[in-house]
């Protein structure tokens, strides 16, 4: 007599030990140790230890043992030697603040600052003294500005390493800087240099962008990997590159081309993770996307600003009401604000192109009015997911014309019409939209607008990445608004589950009612036996 | 006690690939299903790992199988048949309430019974690979389909899913009707079907199904 079980037990062993090892070997490959391509980021930390060496002293130079007395002086120094590079500024965007680019549906157009609105200070027509505090030149405090001089060009104010200079009205230096030490100080450009302008946009610190701030001077890798001195100690010209003063770097708030960009795969590469399914996203998703968990990390950045509150005056002074944070909620000048911070991006598909409402276009009916749109679509093979704040505002609108106003905000005095002195929205209207060129019906309203700010900077450590389920997931999916396509964990049918459910319980209840059948059967069977 | 003869019904590579596609299709299931959002337990990024990586041990698996069904001839039992079919279904919803006994009996040359011939063919060229193409139109195409291809190719996989969950619990459950609620069960373990002493009387060397009583 032989057991039948053993030998085919003792068979099965192989069998299952055979099994075992193919499933490990697969699973090991598939997993590997970590996320990350570690010869790529062991490359890139001795790239960036590497830190620029100045070349040249320029305080031994001949050309600046003298007093400067004016910015212009400074600049006629300059180009003493750099012969060339006042030329080079003054076909750049920092200079011209427009640009030719071909927009879908427009074509060739002029565009930039100097024809652009926004939902912040809406636009530097009739303004410019005031918003030419952040022009690299001297002097633009009127639309006949000379774009044509080269002593106008600041070099001072990207170029200065004392961390001292500073720009005032019609972006003249302000009064008492030592011009000549700083010129003897000068070299490549520094985070502080840029700073000075872009996290200051808007009218004080990170309120436009939201992702560059002050607070990335000092903060600590955990806000910006790239920025923090315990991180890569990047310079913005690090990866924003120029060359001959053509820099890499499109904000969408004023640009329209997909051309120039600065891109995290320049270092990156287009692989950046060991494993293949993360490397998969990036052909719907960028890197910002994931690596930017939250933006304005360190200071609130205002979401929101309503016009049509301004005006308000305390025994005839403008005033301001603070929040307990310190940023204004109130002011008599510019109306209502929301400010927040550490905020979760939205999100929109973005394929580098985008459109603007340029002065003088009439407003479609669709609302809120789309100050600047990006395009893009899951269809559209050069879109990518990209993280956005979107500011929401509400400005000044004629509904007679059916163009946003430019108002004239600034002025040096009371009477002049700048609603920042005189209050008075009709002279205001008025006066900015004369200078514009543009007819002003005599009425006005408040209209709702948004805005789109691409967040790109404050990329945390990769342990705060966005994981996996705060997108595919059923209920609060960071993408719970972004449709026109299946993600699975975030998407499913309602049809396809329900039949499937139905199916599962379907067997399940079949089988049970049988099984359940033979034993009462079955137990009837041994009764009568 | 009878002394209980046995004889070989499947074979270690049959029994190899019977019990590696189990564990694969478990594993499929819970790793697809949490991806589909229906529960949380490996962690998404694990389940996506180890669903892909189950994915492509199933396509070894079925390469082998392939290759063992073709060079064996094996592919032969799948071939549908209506021979014994009413009587196999009037088994299920009747006789085996009243113990009669089986219509077929399971020997090496017909393991089959012509219910599961069928079921298991429709299973091989219908479901399997809608599931397999499905599978690699999703991991590797998705960008190339578009959005409307994506979702389809999402439902489908789903859909697949959702029905093999459902045959597989029948099939667990059907395991149970063999001579014992486990002899089934102890035949794909050991290879071994116990013939009970009612069976004695027939070696398994004749292709055709044994007609075991006065069913038909």
């Amino acid at each position: 007599m032989r057991t039948p079980e053993s030998p085919g037990m003792m068979r099965m062993v192989p069998l299952i030990l055979v099994t075992i090892a193919v499933f490990g070997i697969i699973v090991a490959g598939s997993l590997r140790s970590g996320s990350e391509r570690s010869d790529l980021t062991r490359d890139l930390k001795a790239r960036a230890a590497k830190k620029h060496v100045r070349s040249v002293d320029h305080s031994k130079l001949a050309a600046l043992q003298k007093k400067f007395n004016s910015g212009r002086e400074v600049t006629e120094a300059c180009i003493s030697c750099h012969t060339e590079r006042a030329a080079e500024v003054m076909r750049s965007s920092h200079w011209n603040w427009s640009r030719q680019d071909y927009i879908p549906g427009r074509g060739i157009r002029s565009i930039g600052k100097r024809n652009v609105l926004n939902n912040f200070c809406i636009g530097i027509s009739s303004n410019q003294e005031g918003c030419s505090r952040c022009h690299a030149g001297y002097g633009f405090e009127s639309a006949s500005f000379d774009f044509n001089d080269p002593k106008n060009v600041d070099c001072l104010v990207c170029h200065d390493n004392t961390d001292t200079y500073a720009k005032g009205l019609a972006g003249l230096p302000k009064a008492g800087l030592d011009l000549t030490n700083i010129a003897q100080h000068v070299g490549r450009p520094r985070k502080s240099n840029c700073g000075g302008c872009h996290f200051a946009g808007g009218g004080g610190n990170n309120v436009k962008h939201g992702d560059l701030e002050e607070g990335l001077l000092t903060a600590g890798r955990e806000v910006d990997v790239h920025m923090a001195s315990d991180g890569a100690d990047l310079e913005c010209v690090d990866c924003h590159t120029a060359q001959n003063h053509h820099m890499l770097g499109k904000m969408y708030s004023v640009s329209s081309m997909n051309r120039d960009r600065s891109r995290c795969e320049q270092c990156h590469g287009a692989a950046p993770h060991a494993d293949s399914a993360l490397n998969d996203h990036t052909a719907k998703v960028a890197c910002q996307t994931c690596h930017i968990s939250h933006y304005a990390k360190v200071n609130e950045t205002k979401i929101a600003w309503d016009w049509s509150t301004a005006g308000r005056l305390r025994n005839g002074e403008p005033y301001e009401d603070m929040d307990a944070a310190g940023n204004p909620v109130y002011a008599s000048i510019k109306g209502t604000f929301v400010w927040a911070r550490n905020i979760k991006p939205e999100y929109v598909f973005f394929n580098g192109t985008a459109d603007h409402y340029l002065v003088g276009d009439k407003v479609p009916a669709a609302r809120p009015v789309q100050i600047n749109s990006l395009h893009g679509a899951y269809d559209d093979p050069d879109a990518k997911i990209v993280p956005v704040k979107i500011h929401r505002g509400r400005q000044i609108y004629d509904p007679v014309t059916k163009l946003l106003i430019q108002p004239k905000l600034y002025a040096r005095a009371r009477g002049e019409g700048g609603f920042w002195e005189d209050f008075n929205w009709e002279r205001a209207a008025e006066e900015g939209m004369k200078t514009a060129g543009l007819p002003y019906s005599g009425h006005y309203e408040f209209i709702a607008t948004e805005m789109y700010w691409p967040v790109n900077h404050m990329v945390a450590p990769k342990e705060q990445a966005v994981q996996c389920v705060e997108c595919h997931a059923p209920t609060g999916s960071r993408l719970a608004g972004l449709g026109g396509f299946y993600m699975p964990g975030r998407d499913r049918s309602g049809f396809v589950d329900t039949l499937g459910l139905l199916a599962i319980l379907g067997a399940l209840g079949a089988s049970l009612v049988h099984g359940l059948f033979r034993l009462i059967a079955w137990q009837r069977r041994r009764a009568e036996a | 006690m009878t002394s209980l003869a046995s004889q070989v019904v499947y074979r270690g590579f049959e029994r190899f690939w019977h019990w590696t596609q189990a564990f694969l299709i478990l594993l499929l299931a819970i790793t697809g299903f949490e991806i589909h959002g229906s529960f949380e337990f490996f962690g998404y990024r694990q389940a996506v790992a180890y669903h892909n990586a189950a994915a492509t041990g199933f396509l070894i698996l079925i390469a082998f199988a392939i290759f063992w069904h073709f060079t064996t001839g094996e592919w032969r039992q799948y071939i549908p048949t209506r021979r014994m079919l009413r009587a196999q279904i009037e088994y299920y919803l009747t006789g085996i309430f009243r113990d009669a006994p089986h219509p077929t009996r399971k020997t090496a040359a017909n393991k089959l019974n012509p219910l599961q011939k069928l079921a298991y063919l429709g299973l091989k060229i219908l479901v399997i690979p809608v599931m397999v193409c499905s599978g690699l139109l999703y991991m590797h195409l998705r960008h190339w389909l578009g959005a409307g291809g994506l979702k389809a190719v999402a439902l489908i996989h789903t859909a697949g899913a959702f029905f093999l969950v459902a045959f597989v619990l029948g099939h667990i459950y059907l395991t149970t009707t063999g001579q014992t609620p486990l002899s089934n069960l102890k035949a794909m373990l050991t290879g071994r079907e116990e013939e009970g002493p009612e069976h004695e009387a027939a070696p398994g060397t004749d292709p055709a199904p044994q007609l075991i009583g006065g069913q038909a």
